[in-house]
């Protein structure tokens, strides 16, 4: 051990004593020099260029970008002769439903050969189909039928509930109903939801939407229950779209009736279905008691969502009240007429 | 081996890298393939003379001709690759059943299985409860066979030590004589069997803790809190950067354990459940199979019942050259080179596989004090013996025991798991037993909570029921709701602290209608954040989402005028506490998000009877 510090010592003594400066071969040759200096230059030089392409002098730009997607005007232009309501009668769903879509100028009028379709139903609550809180299962495979038969490519249903999503298509025989009749169920998930610019809405200027689903669609069909509402009175063919939102919508009670109106104008649809087979007349919108809904045995197809839900408001739920705030919100913006004795209306029972 | 000691089992449990082979003798280091006896005599007949320094024996030609020999089937059908199979078998089962454990996968498939076979499971509410709770009957399935060949639960079926072998195996870069010296025994092995006593003690007192560290509890509780959901986070952001370039990614979505969850799900102290996985993973650098060694309960609960067993590893001391090799593989470090400890051993043959001399067989009732005979010579020098019980002796026993009694008023004292001091957010599940006999029952294995579509269930944090009540299910109604039409998480508890309910008991139909629906807890509006009450605006999605007929919340509609001088019309809300159930839907959904207007608190439960709420809910 103290042989190792002596030699220790003695080579430190004997380094001290040593020329201070390198020998040539100590050098690196010019080349490995030229190189060294070459990366080394690149390197800072590569360093200044990147940091000044990210530079954010303000922090603005580092902020998520959010893209701002938009929704197209589903309308097809009105066929010659065609009513503006079709109100069918009776028990035999799939005939009631062909009745009233013809009367507003027939499926093929709507739908063409090819097309990608879009059929919104109802789909709030996880309940029995029985319990009139969500659009009849009946009458939406009926109507995928009928789109199918007119040569739609592919059918899509799609919601959002409030109750868990998957649970909700089952127990109200939506999704099976759907998947049957050959039309492809959206569930909502965390990634599903785009910001849609409605330019000129009160409330939903920017708002997260349910956009996957939409991707590539050209028609879409909305297919209502028609229900009572606490606090808009009447929840049909207009507030269904509401299904169609995400983010903090309950903030939507605040200002019910604008919102509504603003649903009107978010989402101009090829034409509505108001599936008054059975109507939910109180305790709404969940429902949740037989005695709560009655058969309506109705079923009324729409080229205009604010004069079916005026009818359906006072025909089917029987109100004499006058109609909903929203509608008339709707009316002044040029949504839609809400006084439907004034449109073209026609009304058959079948069977 | 040449420690001198003259005790082989006491050798070898001292541990540690001294004295590590014996494998000085050339032939000893040789692989060779199952041998018929015939060649085995001769090649000890060989070993003989060069032992008793005849140097110029001959090497025997016959390892390269033995190997050859040996049919096809015999090479490739080799136990251990079959325990492989099994092993791959019974993680994709268990994996299976996780990722089925959701609403639209469900189907009849009994996710809960591993838990119901679990011994420690059924013995240890058996012992809290006095009872075997519905399909925990099967842990007979276990049982009877480990009282007969040992512990081969550990390294033929369980999951969670499948995973430690495999990641052991991966990162297993030892040279030979480290691996060796890592097998051996240690004292600290002992611990599993200091928990298990404390947990059983606790089970007497009516403290069910197994769950901690059961391994099968363990990895459903991994596997919900942080496996799934960060599959899910994968799964949707992949197909979500697919799809807004155009590209279908309808067959990534399906992969998702959660499909048609709206939100990404999230869990209490997720990263807590994660990191102890990942600890106890890594630790197997440091102990290969440390978890299923130091610390699994049911791993000394099954070793403790291998000291019955019929069938044990048996080493023929006539073969036996003490080169320790069969300690290579050794995943229970069981001794094989000495005295085979029974209850360590995780039957899983590496060693029989290792053994170039085949000197090890798995055999039934093995003879105890070999001699030598017909002709043959002991020449192992460590010498035949049977480690059976487990390796505590009576005064670690004993204070463990003690330990275990401490524990229970020490736990049992804490104020969130008793009446007085229980917290208001500790709101169980629909099917809930009463509290202390939920304690009795909840093995914290969190299936509840990986079934439960709307994420309200949460494993709860030491606030709502301290460490004896940790991770055990409570709902967080500002995460999910209870859905009405729902019991998915009373089919899948095991132990029945969430007992089996239909639906129609769930809402008090039909037969029970006379018991009314459960309740969860009472409703409560907070008149000081409620919008149409404190701030001029009109709001009521409470009373909208309501989903019990009549509704339980009712509105006062009065019209006023603002403060800008605006008339409005406002529903200010009430509860109707004889029908409110509880379900929290209301506090989901009311926009005032953070703390919000309305909550239910567990009081008013129908479970219990000392947090009733109303007289005439009371029950008698």
């Amino acid at each position: 051990m103290s042989d190792e510090k002596d030699l220790k010592a003695h080579a430190r003594r004997a380094n001290a004593h040593a020329p201070q400066h390198r020998h040539s071969e100590d050098w690196p040759t010019r080349r490995e020099f030229l190189v060294r200096l070459g990366v080394t230059a690149a390197v800072a030089t590569g360093a200044g260029f990147l940091w000044r392409a990210l530079h954010d002098p303000t922090g603005e730009l580092g902020k998520p970008q959010e893209p701002t997607l938009h929704l197209k005007n589903f309308t097809v232009a009105p066929a010659l002769g065609a009513k503006t309501l079709g109100i069918a009668r009776g028990e035999n769903y799939p005939q009631m439903l062909k009745m009233a879509i013809a009367a507003i100028g027939g499926i093929e009028h709507f739908i063409n050969k090819g097309d990608v379709v879009l059929i919104k139903p109802n789909v709030a609550f996880d309940r029995s189909p029985k319990l009139g809180a969500t659009s009849n299962p009946e009458v939406l495979a009926a109507l995928i039928h009928l789109v199918r038969e007119a040569g739609a490519a592919e059918v899509r249903v799609a919601d959002n509930p409030i109750e868990s999503p998957e649970s909700c298509f089952a127990k109200t025989g939506i999704g099976a109903a759907a998947r049957g009749a050959g039309a492809k169920v959206y569930l909502p998930t965390p990634s599903s939801f785009e910001m849609l610019a409605v330019p000129g809405a009160k409330l939903i200027e920017r708002w997260p939407f349910f956009y996957t689903p939409f991707r590539g669609v050209d028609k879409v069909i909305g297919i209502s229950p028609v229900k009572d509402h606490n606090l808009c009175h009447a929840s049909m063919c207009t507030k269904n779209w509401y299904g169609l939102l995400g983010g903090r919508r309950n903030q939507f009670h605040q200002d019910i009736h604008n919102i509504i109106a603003d649903l009107a104008l978010m989402m101009k649809p090829t034409f509505v279905i108001m599936d008054g087979s059975r109507v939910l007349m109180k305790s709404g919108p969940t429902g949740g008691d037989l005695s709560d809904v009655a058969m309506g045995h109705t079923i009324v197809a729409a080229t205009d969502q604010i004069a079916a839900d005026a009818w359906g408001f006072s025909q089917l739920l029987g109100r004499s009240s006058e109609l909903p705030k929203y509608l008339f919100n709707a009316q002044e913006r040029g949504l839609g007429n809400l006084d439907w004795k004034n449109v073209a209306w026609k009304e058959e029972q079948v069977g | 081996m040449s420690c001198g000691c003259g005790k082989s089992g006491g050798c070898g449990s001292s541990g540690g890298p001294r004295s590590v082979v014996a494998a000085s003798r050339t032939d000893a280091t040789k692989r060779v393939p199952p041998t018929s006896d015939s060649n085995a005599a001769f090649d000890l007949l060989n070993r003989l003379k060069s032992e008793t320094g005849n140097v110029a024996a001959p090497a025997p030609p016959k390892a390269h001709y033995r190997a050859s020999q040996a049919p096809w089937w015999v090479r490739v059908f080799r136990i251990t690759r079959i325990r492989v199979i099994s092993q791959f078998f019974f993680f994709a089962l268990f994996m299976f059943f996780c990722f089925v454990t959701w609403f639209s996968r469900m189907k009849g498939y009994p996710v809960s299985l591993f838990l119901e076979i679990d011994p420690l499971v059924a013995v240890a509410t058996a012992i809290s409860t006095h009872t075997v709770y519905r399909n925990l009957i099967w842990s007979l399935v276990l049982i009877i066979p480990t009282l007969i060949l040992g512990r081969f639960f550990c390294n033929w079926m369980c999951p969670y030590g499948t995973l430690h072998q495999f990641f052991g195996w991966l990162f297993n870069t030892r040279r030979n004589i480290d691996k060796l010296a890592i097998n051996r025994y240690r004292s600290i092995f002992q611990l599993k069997y200091i928990i298990l006593i404390i947990f059983m003690v606790l089970a007497v007192f009516g403290s069910l803790q197994i769950g901690f560290l059961d391994p099968i509890c363990l990895m459903y509780r991994t596997m919900t809190a942080t496996v799934a959901p960060a599959a899910d986070l994968a799964v949707d952001q992949t197909s979500r950067a697919l799809e807004s370039r155009g590209i279908n990614a309808g067959w990534i979505r399906p992969l998702a354990h959660a499909p048609g969850a709206p939100d990404q799900r999230i869990f209490y102290g997720a990263w807590f459940i994660g990191a102890m996985i990942i600890v106890l993973v890594g630790m197997n650098l440091v102990i290969p199979r440390f978890f299923c060694r130091v610390l699994c309960p049911l791993g000394a609960f099954l070793g403790w019942l291998s000291r019955f067993s019929l069938w044990r590893i048996d080493r023929d001391l006539t073969r036996c050259t003490d080169c320790n090799l069969c300690l290579a593989h050794c995943e229970g470090a069981s001794d094989p080179q000495a005295a085979l400890r029974k209850s360590e051993c995780f039957v899983c043959f590496n060693c029989i596989d290792d053994c170039p001399e085949d000197a090890l067989t798995f055999r039934f009732l093995p003879v105890k004090h070999q001699k030598a005979a017909h002709g043959r010579h002991i020449i192992s020098k460590i010498p035949e013996k049977e480690v059976a019980w487990p390796d505590l002796n009576r005064r670690r026993w004993i204070l463990s025991g003690f330990a275990g009694v401490l524990a229970y008023p020490f736990l049992r004292l804490s104020a969130a798991v008793n009446h007085r001091g229980f917290n208001r957010k500790a709101i169980r599940p629909p099917g809930s037993v009463e509290e202390s006999e939920f304690l009795e029952r909840c093995i914290k294995c969190d299936q509840c909570i990986n079934v439960c579509p709307t994420n309200v269930l949460q494993p709860s944090k030491l606030a709502h029921g301290g460490v004896e009540g940790w991770w055990t299910p409570v709902m967080d109604m500002s995460i999910g709701f209870c859905q009405l039409n729902c019991t998915l998480c009373s089919e899948v508890c095991p132990t029945g602290a969430i007992q089996k309910i239909s639906l129609e008991k769930k809402l008090g139909l039909g037969q029970f209608a006379a018991d009314g629906p459960i309740r969860l807890g009472t409703a409560f509006f907070n008149h000081g954040r409620c919008l149409p009450w404190a701030m001029e605006t009109p709001c009521v999605v409470c009373e909208e989402v309501c989903p019990v007929s009549p509704k339980a919340i009712g509105t006062y509609d009065v019209q006023i005028k603002r403060w800008d001088g605006t008339l409005v019309t406002l529903n200010r809300p009430y509860m109707r506490p004889e029908l409110c159930i509880g379900c929290g839907i209301c506090e989901h959904e009311c926009p005032v998000i953070d703390d919000p207007a309305v909550y239910v608190t567990a009081v008013g439960e129908s479970r219990s009877k000392e947090r009733s709420l109303l007289l005439r809910s009371r029950q008698t």
